[in-house]
């Protein structure tokens, strides 16, 4: 018998294309009679209990700037839990024909969380600039003293990997780990580790949207944002 | 004994991958039990505070397995991505 461990091109790809259908689909549903008045739909009342919990997390780490940053890490937040929550449901390859897994996680492959650390990666300098301006973003690989430097650099590019391996490795290890028990033990095992598989998924979500913040936050210094924003309006 | 340079490459890649990992998770899940240890001594005594400190404990742990999390490196470079195993199987 043979257990997959690591997910092909097309298994990556199709199982990526099913998310962002699904979040998209389910969004542009929900969303199509907005209203601003009071009877709102239930399902606009879900998406907002959705969307202002993500605001509200997020607030709390940007210094009061949650909106500047929720499209951004909600939409990271929201890929991966889809991602990881759509494993849920038993694989349906052998009724579709298919020789890959539909539906196994795309965050079990490196390629993808690679991707998406990739993109924190990059959107640290960007929130940066975007807020402060360029020297501000130089003056940060400087602190707290110029001897640093290269601890920084390199902090910034191990932290990304990190990002990448941590949720690779939690998606991954759940997936072969219930492939294994399917093997030996079928009886209860596998309901109780995809259980544990649901909510590491959640929590490693969770984590990656959070650290993705935490160094934007970093990058940008809020509180001194906050603090300067606080000065201005008080002095002008 | 004749011992084929690969039989030793990829013998003692599959050992010491698992001794990687072994290893490396022993610190990291000391170091992460007493993270929450006193994570939850602070929830009890400031229980208003506990989002703050939820959310605080999670970024830790997240810096402390770290280290675990190159141990898990260097086992998937060992099994899968080894640098001698091409050498000696292009010998």
């Amino acid at each position: 018998m043979q257990i997959e461990l690591s997910l092909s091109f097309w298994e990556t790809m199709v199982n990526t294309w099913i998310v962002m259908a699904l979040l998209v689909g389910l969004s542009a549903w929900i969303t199509r009679d907005l209203r601003a008045e009071m009877p709102v739909s239930r399902k606009q009342q879900v998406l907002e209990i959705i969307v202002e919990t993500m605001e509200n997390q997020i607030s709390e780490l940007a210094g009061g700037q949650g909106r500047t940053y929720l499209p951004f890490i909600g939409t990271l937040f929201l890929f991966i839990a889809m991602s990881n929550l759509l494993t849920m449901f038993p694989s349906v390859s052998r009724l579709l024909g298919l020789e890959f897994d539909v539906y196994s996680a795309p965050t079990g492959s490196l390629n993808t969380t690679a991707a998406l650390a990739l993109c924190v990666f990059f959107a640290v300098p960007f929130f940066s600039i975007r807020e402060r301006g360029v020297l501000h973003w130089l003056k940060t690989y400087i602190q707290p003293s110029v001897f640093v430097l290269p601890f920084n650099i390199i902090g910034d590019v191990t932290r990304t990997l990190a990002l990448a391996m941590r949720l690779f490795g939690n998606m991954m290890s759940g997936g072969v780990i219930v492939a294994i028990l399917l093997a030996i033990a079928p009886f209860v095992f596998p309901v109780i580790m995809q259980l544990l598989g649901q909510v590491m998924g959640f929590i490693q979500a969770y984590i990656f949207a959070v650290l993705a913040m935490v160094y934007i936050a970093s990058a940008v210094q809020v509180e001194q944002q906050r603090i300067e924003r606080h000065a201005e309006e008080r002095g002008g | 004994m004749e011992l084929d340079p690969r039989v030793v490459v990829a013998g003692l890649s599959i050992i010491f991958s698992s001794f990687a990992v072994a290893i490396g998770s022993i610190g990291n899940a000391l170091g992460q039990g007493r993270a929450l240890a006193d994570a939850l001594t602070a929830i009890a005594q400031q229980p208003d505070a506990s989002n703050v400190i939820s959310r605080t404990l999670f970024v830790g742990l997240a810096m402390i397995e770290t280290t675990a999390i190159y141990c898990f490196v260097i086992a998937l470079i060992l099994l899968f991505a080894n640098p001698f195993w091409s050498f000696f199987l292009g010998r």
